[in-house]
């Protein structure tokens, strides 16, 4: 009897031997049949991965995605059938791998990757209406609370990884420049869009996720932090869902 | 939420892709119905549901399952059944199948269709997965037939009356591919006319047709390749012939999920489907 047990080891370890009791038509051992399976679920995965990171896989070139790929992928297979999600360990697998530590931002990249992703299939939620904030006294604002859409993502980064990103995905994007960036991923009209977040908005928003006061989280911005330029982003990009006032 | 009188009309329908949406709303002709694969559609929100939701005040909608593992060792996954459950009963689709294959095993997905045995233990593992699937989802379901590239030489049924046994213990419909059938049979040596002969075509509730490749084994003996990826070869479209001769009218789904091609391409398939059915008497 072959168990499922001993089909899946071998379809994701090609030195091992082809189970026995598996046959074609006639009674004789599968060989290369049994390979149909290996390669399908060998293909499948890293396709999802190619999918999920195309910037990655512009980054590094397609035969060192593959390899990497074809690492993670008998390394950590989906834990659900949900495969829009595989891959979310798969930036930080990136970064442990010794070739590619001279690309210090490739992982940054790829959690940026991943933060789209999430957000294109996050839930829905009303957007905010700027109207609410006009005649409002500066003491009820800051003790109001501010909801951020569950399509909202944040990328703390060391790197210029929103410039890498547009740089290796639209064409005309100007040279990175050796600059830490921070990137608010939101979610208008359902397409998932990177903005680069002025210094301090990255802790802002976070702490707005965190349900924090408008007032505790313009404290965790922190002291030159450009509030109205942030406030711009997050409302164009229908990142605000509502304001509960005190 | 949506109401199609549950069952799906015996026409053609194509597997869904969202690059088709806008021309689907606009002129779907000759297809009269969509499939999706349920675990697409299983994120929170955003454009898949909304698309979704549209599609579905416009079509039947076929659900079509691809993670369930119907025939894993393991129990199902109960928050798979959950999501399953969740997504039939907004969506209330015309139509929700499986497959006769295992994918997870030990908590991992392997993303394929892996084959089983059919000997009494599978049968009766199987019966029990679709039982406790059709109470969770309070509907039943229909079961489609795998493409094989190998058999096991511990298996006691024949493939038709494993399906036709399920049937009766479960009373769970069929969804026969005819391209698996083509598929399997050139692969494992036998006729699929002969198949389809044996096949409870009484049980069936859609059929589908794909598009398959061709390779050869260690001892260059035709290997078909169900690829999902081009146009249905001509043999498959000839047992559609016989099948739709024996079942009557069915609804009749193009499947084209890799390498997917423009709109006109897939909608082409889809008027051969209808001449295929436009042959059959009601």
């Amino acid at each position: 009897m072959v168990t499922q047990t001993e089909f899946e080891a071998a379809l994701l370890d090609a030195e091992r031997p082809v189970p026995e009791g598996l046959v074609d038509g006639q009674g004789a051992p599968a060989g290369r049949r049994y390979a149909v399976y290996r390669n399908n679920v060998a293909v499948s995965l890293s396709e999802a991965l190619e999918t999920a990171f195309p910037a990655v896989a512009k980054l590094i070139g397609p035969e060192n995605f593959a390899k990497a790929a074809g690492m993670y992928l008998r390394r950590e297979q989906p834990g659900s059938p949900l495969m829009m999600f595989y891959g979310a360990g798969f930036p930080e697998f990136l970064a442990s791998l010794e070739p590619l530590k001279p690309i210090g931002y490739l992982s940054d990249v790829a959690r940026l990757e991943m933060a789209l992703r999430e957000s294109y299939h996050a839930a829905d939620a009303p957007v905010l209406d700027p109207a609410v904030f006009q005649g409002m006294e500066e003491e009820d604002l800051m003790a109001s609370r501010l909801g951020i859409a569950p399509s909202v993502r944040i990328i703390h980064s060391p790197w210029p990884v929103l410039s890498v990103y547009n740089f290796t995905m639209i064409e005309g994007s100007p040279q990175p420049q050796p600059t830490a960036e921070d990137v608010l991923v939101a979610r208008p009209d359902y397409d998932p869009t990177p903005y680069l977040l002025p210094k301090g908005g990255a802790d802002f928003v976070q702490a707005l996720q965190q349900g924090q006061s408008f007032g505790d989280a313009l404290g965790a911005a922190g002291d030159d932090f450009d509030l109205g330029a942030t406030l711009a982003l997050l409302l164009q990009g229908g990142a605000l869902t509502d304001l509960k006032r005190p | 939420m949506f109401d199609h009188s549950n069952t799906l009309p015996p026409r053609p329908g194509v597997g869904y892709k969202p690059q088709h949406f806008t021309e689907i709303m606009e002129n779907p002709a000759p297809v009269g119905w969509l499939e999706i694969h349920a675990e697409n559609y299983m994120g929170d929100g955003g454009r898949p549901l909304a698309q979704l939701r549209a599609l579905a005040e416009r079509f039947p909608i076929s659900v079509h399952g691809v993670g369930l593992s119907i025939g894993g060792e393991d129990r199902l996954d109960p928050d798979h059944l959950a999501r399953l459950k969740h997504l039939v009963s907004w969506l209330n689709p015309a139509s929700f199948s499986e497959h006769l294959a295992w994918s997870t095993h030990d908590s991992h997905f392997l993303n394929d269709l892996l084959p089983l045995a059919y000997t009494n233990d599978t049968l009766t593992r199987v019966a029990d997965h679709i039982d406790e699937l059709q109470e969770v989802i309070g509907r039943k379901m229909l079961l489609e037939n795998p493409s094989s590239y190998l058999a096991f030489e511990e298996s006691s049924w024949s493939e038709t009356d494993f399906l036709r046994e399920v049937a009766k213990r479960t009373g769970c419909g069929m969804l026969l591919d005819v391209n698996n059938v083509f598929v399997s049979a050139t692969n494992l040596g036998y006729s699929p006319q002969e198949y389809i002969a044996d096949y409870p075509i009484d049980l069936v509730g859609e059929i589908h047709l794909g598009g398959h490749d061709e390779d050869h084994d260690d001892h260059g003996a035709p290997l078909l390749i169900d690829s999902h990826g081009r146009e249905v070869a001509d043999p498959v479209w000839a047992l559609l012939d016989i099948t739709l001769a024996a079942s009557g009218p069915r609804p009749l789904l193009i499947e084209w999920d890799t390498d997917v091609p423009d709109w006109p391409v897939l909608a082409e398939e889809a008027v051969r489907a209808e001449q295929a059915l436009a042959k059959v008497d009601a």
